[in-house]
């Protein structure tokens, strides 16, 4: 503080309640709709205190075909996400920084090349690779031999996940990392007889792990968030995501009862495990949201 | 760039490291962006069976489109809207929360929330009070007389995205703005200070210059979120809809290709937003070499 400003402080006080408020507003209402049954959330106005309702609704919520299911299904596809990302980038990234070898520069530029490719430019064939794995062989071919494998991906989890992990951000963030780390660490490691392996595990892990910690809190709720592709490849309701179902089962423009209090508690038990994540782990989740960027 | 202290030889190894990542990224990424790109130049039938090499003239007919050309120009002032409204918001309230000194972390807290929330679910949630028959805020606004219908109305729909977009992108920035903010060394403030300048004047002439850089880093990555993120919201709230108005060109390109199977457009789409991408990556590139540049000095 360089000098006291009793009035602008105030003003500041001010304008982050009105803003927090305005934050905030779309959430309030969500919490209150949750709490009454849907003959008081369709009365005009909407009453602006919660009532009592809240249980039974959530009850409504939970007991949807598929609800609980698919709320397991967003928990698998953020973990595989998360999981399947960090493991492979932190390999990939120790072997672009670590190791001398002959198509070194090929497979920097082969990862790193993808870090402008968000997965809605590429979104028509990347679902008839998903519909067949071995599709690209056939471009590849172009015509000349048919190859006739089949190994379709629709459906099922690895389809869910593996092309929401295929991206390099995590990998180049490794590499900033890796590339900040003392020479000297590897010398000593050598010296004392470490292999490539021993060093990744007991030396590189364990520095990169406040990084990891970061990351999984971002991949995470960009995992459980994710709407586009499995809107695409899951057309069974039990494999869909929480996200996804909740989504199909809105209440339409045109629906006479438009089910709004328990669309409602579905919003809030959707959004808790995201919410938990980031503010339970705030301080990890705002160096990886500063970290990913850089 | 490679350690100077590194292993050589391991060639088993090192295969088995970048294996995963390699396979991944070849199979889900970079194939299908090269057969996204072979398609914007062929013509199929409807089957997939046959395709001829036409060119650009799926580009040609895309352009040449007045659905395409109106989805440009929605995505212009989409994208330019929602960034100003949520760096703007953003930078706002990282300001004041800077300055404060009671409750800081509780409204830390407060503003970071919408981070976690799915875009699917902003959207809903907006749309609840929104909503022309029973939205709290829809009602308001009728009492003030305004005939609010984001369901008819093109405009009340544009409005209602955009807000919606920035309610979600605001944290970010957010964030962003109070780490830069709070870098910025306390002794140039001091002798802003001592020269008479007021807060407010210290915040233009001294705060404001020194985080440009971040400022500009922003906003590359909020044209960016704005260009593909902002599928989930427009699919919940509009589905692109009044008769267009919200008909963002990412929005377009998975309409063309799965609702009305048009490889060929929707792939020449795809390679123009790709394009535009690698325009900003390569923009963001050149700020990040700048910056090392500046920190070397």
């Amino acid at each position: 503080m360089v000098e006291r400003s009793p009035w602008f402080d105030a003003f500041c006080h001010l304008m982050l309640v009105l803003g927090v408020a305005a934050m905030c507003l779309p959430l309030y209402y969500a919490v209150i709709a949750a709490t009454h049954s849907l003959d008081d959330v369709l009365r005009v106005p909407m009453p602006l205190t919660p009532g009592k309702e809240l249980l039974n609704n959530i009850q409504t919520a939970l007991a949807q075909p598929d609800f609980v299911r698919q709320l397991i299904n967003s928990v698998i596809l953020a973990v595989g996400v998360t999981v399947v990302k960090i493991a492979a980038s932190f390999t990939a990234a120790f072997a672009v920084t670590y190791f001398n070898y002959r198509f070194r520069a090929l497979a920097f530029w082969m990862i790193f090349s993808t870090l402008m490719l968000p997965v809605e430019v590429r979104i028509v064939p990347t679902y008839e690779v998903a519909a067949n794995v071995f599709a690209p062989l056939n471009w590849l071919l172009g015509g000349m031999i048919e190859v006739d494998l089949q190994w379709n991906l629709l459906n099922t989890y690895t389809g869910l996940i593996m092309p929401l992990a295929a991206s390099a951000t995590g990998t180049f963030l490794f590499r900033q990392l890796f590339l900040t780390v003392p020479d000297e660490l590897l010398e000593a490691a050598k010296l004392d007889g470490a292999g490539p392996v021993q060093f990744a595990r007991d030396v590189l892990w364990p520095i990169s792990r406040t990084n990891v910690i970061a990351l999984t809190v971002i991949l995470f709720v960009y995992g459980w968030n994710q709407y586009l592709w499995p809107m695409l490849i899951i057309t069974e309701p039990s494999m869909l995501t929480s996200v996804v179902g909740l989504a199909k089962t809105l209440p339409g423009v045109s629906d006479s009862v438009p089910h709004w209090h328990t669309a409602m508690a579905s919003t809030l038990l959707i959004s808790l495990a995201p919410i938990l994540v980031v503010l339970v782990l705030q301080r990890w989740f705002v160096k990886g949201l500063v970290d990913a960027e850089k | 760039m490679i350690k100077r202290v590194h292993f050589e030889g391991n060639t088993w190894l090192v295969t088995l490291l970048l294996l995963p990542q390699l396979l991944v990224l070849l199979v889900f990424a970079i194939l299908p962006a090269f057969q996204a790109i072979k398609q914007s130049v062929m013509m199929s039938d409807p089957f997939g069976q046959y395709a001829t090499f036409v060119g650009l003239e799926n580009f040609k007919a895309v352009l040449s489109q007045p659905e395409y050309l109106n989805s440009v120009w929605r995505t212009l002032i989409f994208t330019s809207a929602s960034t100003a409204l949520s760096m703007l918001a953003g930078l706002a309230f990282a300001v004041f929360v800077d300055h404060v000194i009671r409750g800081k972390s509780s409204y830390k807290t407060l503003l970071l929330w919408p981070y976690a929330i799915s875009p699917v679910v902003a959207g809903v949630l907006w749309l609840f009070l929104f909503h022309p028959l029973y939205g709290a805020v829809a009602l308001m606004l009728r009492q003030f007389g305004v005939d609010w219908n984001p369901l008819l109305e093109g405009s009340h729909a544009m409005l209602l995205v955009i807000v919606a977009a920035s309610w979600k992108q605001v944290t970010y920035n957010f964030v962003f703005f109070l780490a830069s903010l709070q870098a910025v060394p306390k002794s140039l403030i001091e002798a802003a200070a001592i020269d008479g300048a007021g807060p407010v004047r210290r915040l233009f002439n001294v705060v404001f210059p020194l985080i440009a850089p971040i400022t500009f880093f922003l906003l590359v990555i909020n044209v960016v979120h704005a260009f593909f993120d902002a599928f989930p919201i427009i699919d919940s709230l509009t589905k692109g809809g009044p008769a267009g108005a919200t008909d963002i060109m990412v929005y377009r390109v998975y309409y063309d290709g799965f609702v009305a199977q048009d490889l060929g457009g929707s792939s020449a789409q795809s390679v123009i937003l790709m394009l535009l991408v690698i325009a900003l990556t390569v923009i963001q590139f050149r700020y990040i070499e700048r910056k090392i540049k500046y920190g070397s000095k």
